[in-house]
Formats: structure tokens, sequence, C-alpha cells
């Protein structure tokens, strides 16, 4: 697809409406889901089944006032949500949702979006240390040790798929898994790799894109019972409804990265009716796991998360690194 | 080393059952009870404020004898009734209960030898003014047969 200005200006639109859309209607999902495994209805006053509670919660965010509050460094404050929601816009520019349907196919894609990922972290950073707030920046802290500390076994994991699929290349990596069922890369018995441990490598990553999204079990960042709300104690109005997108923003992300390295993206498992919709599929069970896991789980502890990342997670994702270097290089 | 990787193991485990546990429960249907447009009916024995019993006829049972209103710890109920001529028992014309001094004991339903008094299964009694909880129960029973 050629770079030109209107394709540009479609794909930005394209993109800022499917993400805005998507973390609209995951609150409503989430809302839904978690009522339904608590036994309870849900929003169910607005529209059939709720289905306006998305917009009318975005009509109400708006008409809100956004309050700076006095002490509190105003322009990384005022940075900090933007920096939260654009990363997310901006990696759907590189995610291809099927062959034809990508904004701009690059040789680095992974490694953009990774970047752009970890300026999540930064965003997070920047809002509790501009609140003035004790909570929120206690909040911070932990979101960025999270950060850190989880995303050296993601990209590990991902360094072991690109290892198989030799190329940074989004697009590359799904054609390389899209022969069969059995090429895809979370249990690739044909295929280069021959690698029989690919399967913790999905769970490793999967727990990973929980971690780095800020979900619970791992909400550490917002847990609500000790740091009131975590780094957007301080935000209301649009700045908090920017954060919340942003975090959903980032699932549909994490699910797409997910689905694109592990679960062949678009590729379709019998060679039926090939498609984009086997890619969003794929793409909304990992998000309905999302939220099965979110209304599953107790919050873990700052020590067990980071217990979970270093001990186990790290050396295990390092071990399949290695054994997924010597299959390579075995067959 | 062995305990590492059996750590993980029963760990993983037992998450996956967690797991199990609300993927069963997503199936149940739903135990809410929707309030405002959808109300429980109440059990037998639920006491709301006191109500009077009609006959056949749509009139109350009461022949205003006055034993609830004697048998009334807090002095809640006032009876009136009068004996209209040639008629053989009294026939009620007033019972106002004053439900803001009510404790809901139920002596008058238990003095009451004329199978006129019941508790009602009324709940939804919320105001801001003192007066909207004196009923005037006749008035009550005659609404309720319009």
């Amino acid at each position: 697809m050629s770079l030109t200005l209107l394709n540009v200006i479609i794909a930005v639109v394209v993109a800022i409406a499917f993400a805005a859309l998507n973390a609209a209607y995951l609150v409503w999902a989430e809302r839904r889901g978690a009522a339904r495994i608590q036994r309870r209805p849900g929003p169910n006053i607005n529209g059939p089944f709720g289905l306006l509670q998305p917009p009318l919660d975005g009509i109400k965010l708006m008409a809100k006032q956004l309050i700076i509050p006095g002490g509190v460094d105003k322009i990384l404050f005022i940075v900090a949500p933007v920096l939260a929601m654009f990363p997310a816009i901006m990696s759907f520019v590189t995610i291809p949702f099927s062959d034809t349907i990508v904004a701009k196919s690059m040789d680095v894609g992974i490694l953009m979006i990774f970047a752009f990922a970890s300026m999540g972290g930064m965003s997070l950073l920047f809002a509790g240390w501009s609140s003035r707030n004790k909570y929120a920046m206690m909040s911070s802290i932990r979101a960025v040790s999270q950060a850190v500390a989880y995303e050296i076994p993601m990209l590990i994991t991902t360094i072991t798929v690109v290892m198989i699929a030799g190329s940074m290349n989004l697009m590359e990596i799904v054609h390389q898994q899209s022969a069969s069922i059995l090429h895809w890369n979370i249990f690739p018995l044909l295929g280069n790799s021959h690698n029989l441990l690919m399967p913790f490598s999905f769970l490793i990553f999967f727990i990973c894109t929980l971690a780095e999204t800020n979900r619970a079990p791992f909400d550490l960042g917002e847990a609500e019972s000790e740091l009131v709300a975590g780094f957007h104690t301080e935000y209301g109005s649009m700045g908090f409804g920017l954060f919340f997108m942003g975090e959903y923003a980032n699932i549909v992300i994490g699910s797409c990265m997910t689905t694109i390295l592990f679960l062949g993206g678009w590729s379709c498992p019998f060679g039926l009716f090939p498609g984009v919709w086997w890619f969003l599929l794929k793409l909304y069970i990992l998000i309905a796991t999302f939220i099965w896991i979110r209304w599953t789980f107790p919050r873990t502890t700052i020590y067990g998360l980071l217990n979970l990342s270093w001990k186990i997670l790290i050396p295990l994702s390092l071990l399949n690194l290695l054994i997924t270097a010597g299959l390579i290089k075995v067959f | 080393m062995v305990s590492y990787f059996s750590d993980i193991y029963n760990g993983f485990i037992s998450l996956l059952i967690g797991m199990g546990v609300t993927f069963k429960e997503f199936f149940k249907p739903t135990v809410t009870v929707q309030y405002p447009y959808e109300t429980l009916t109440m059990t037998a024995k639920y006491r709301g404020h006191v109500e009077l019993i009609e006959n056949d006829e749509g009139k109350a049972n009461c022949v205003a004898c006055g034993l609830c209103a004697r048998a009334c710890p807090s002095g809640c109920i006032t009876v009136a009734g009068e004996k209209p001529e040639g008629a053989k028992k009294k026939v009620l014309t007033k019972y106002i209960l004053d439900f803001t001094k009510c404790s809901l004991c139920g002596s008058c339903v238990e003095s009451c030898n004329f199978n006129a008094l019941e508790f009602s299964k009324e709940y939804n009694l919320a105001s801001t003014r003192k007066e909207d909880f004196i009923f005037d129960l006749l008035q009550r029973l005659e609404e309720r047969n319009k």
C-alpha cells in the first residue's frame, strides 16, 4: 500500500475510531462480563442490553470540568493522559489485520510497537509524579517497576518468535505461520523450530501482556483499596477518560500482538473462510480471557508480582530462547 | 529445584481451577432483583402495618369492639363505631393507625376475635412528612375495593 496523504488520513481516522470504539465497548463488555460472573445483570438501563452506556459515560466525562489541582506540575499533568492514549493509537498503524488491512507494514513493526508500549509506562510516571499526591506517586513507582520487570520476559519471548520467523515484520511473522494450524507459534509441530515448549512462551507472553497493561491481578498501579485510585487519583473529566481508554486500547494492542505472534494472525486453522474475521475472533477471545481473568483472581502483592517476573518468567523465557535457538540450528 | 517447578505447576493448576469456577458462574442465571422494576413477593410471615380484613360484601369484618386499641402498647390505634338503627352489630366508622408509633408487635392482630386484622405486605413506605404515616385503614379498604 503506497503512503499517500489520503491513505495516511484514512488510516489515522480508522485507527482512532477502532481504538476508541474498542475502548468504549470493552468497558461495556467488562462490566457486563463482571456482572455475569457475579450473577448480576450489569448495566442494562441505557438502551438495549445497556449498549448506550459507553457513549453516555463519554458525554458525562466530557461535560465535566477539567480540574487541575494547585501545586501540580501543569505541563506534565496535562501531557500524561495524552501520552497514555497516543502510543496505543500509534501502534495500530503497523498492526496488520489481514493481508490487505494494514496502514503501514514496517520491517521493524515489533520494535515500533514495543517502543510505543514502553512510553505507556512513562505516562504513568508523569501522571503520578506531577500530581503532587503521595498515593499517585507511590502508585506510579509501582507501575514503573512492574512495567520494567515485565518488559524483559515479554521482549525475550518476542525475540524467540522473531528468531523462528526470521523477521521483525508482523506481516512476515503471520505469513510464516499461515500454512496450517500446526505452524502457529503456540504449538509449532511443523514449521522450522519444532519447539514443544512454545505453549509456555505463549503463556509467558500472555501474563506479561496482563502485567504490562496494568490489568488485574497485576493492577497494583491503581490498587484502589490502598492507593485511592493510583496514578489517576487527581484526574477527573476527560483526563481520567483518556487513561481509561488508553488502558483498554493497550489491552487490544496486547491481544493483537499475542494473536499475531502466537496464534497465526488472520490465518484460519483449517483453511476455512479465510479473512479478517479469524483475526478478530482470536483477538476477542483473548480479550474475553482478559476480562475473565480480571474477575477471577484477587490482586497480587507487589512482592509476588516482582517475584513472578524475576524468579519465574525471566528464567523460563531465557531457557526457551536458548532451546529455540538450538532447535533452529539443528533443523 | 523440584519444589520450584512443583510450585509453579500447583500454582498454575489452582489458577485454572479458579477460572473454572468463574466460567461456570458466568452461565448461571442472574439472581439480582431489579428492585424498582421487579419486586419479590413477601413471605407469609412478613409483618407490614396492619390492615383490615374484608368480608364477602366488601365491608370490614371489624365490629369496632376496640380490643385492638386496648391491646396496643403504644396506643397507635383509634377505633370508632356506631350501631345503625335496627342492626345487631356495631359498624366501624373510623380506624386510624398511627404507624409512626407502631413497633409491629402484633398484639392487635392477636387480640382480635373477629378475624378483622392482618399484617399487610406493604414495605415501600417512605416519606418526608410524618402525616403520611397516619393511615386511615377504613379508607384504604374502600380504595382497595374500588
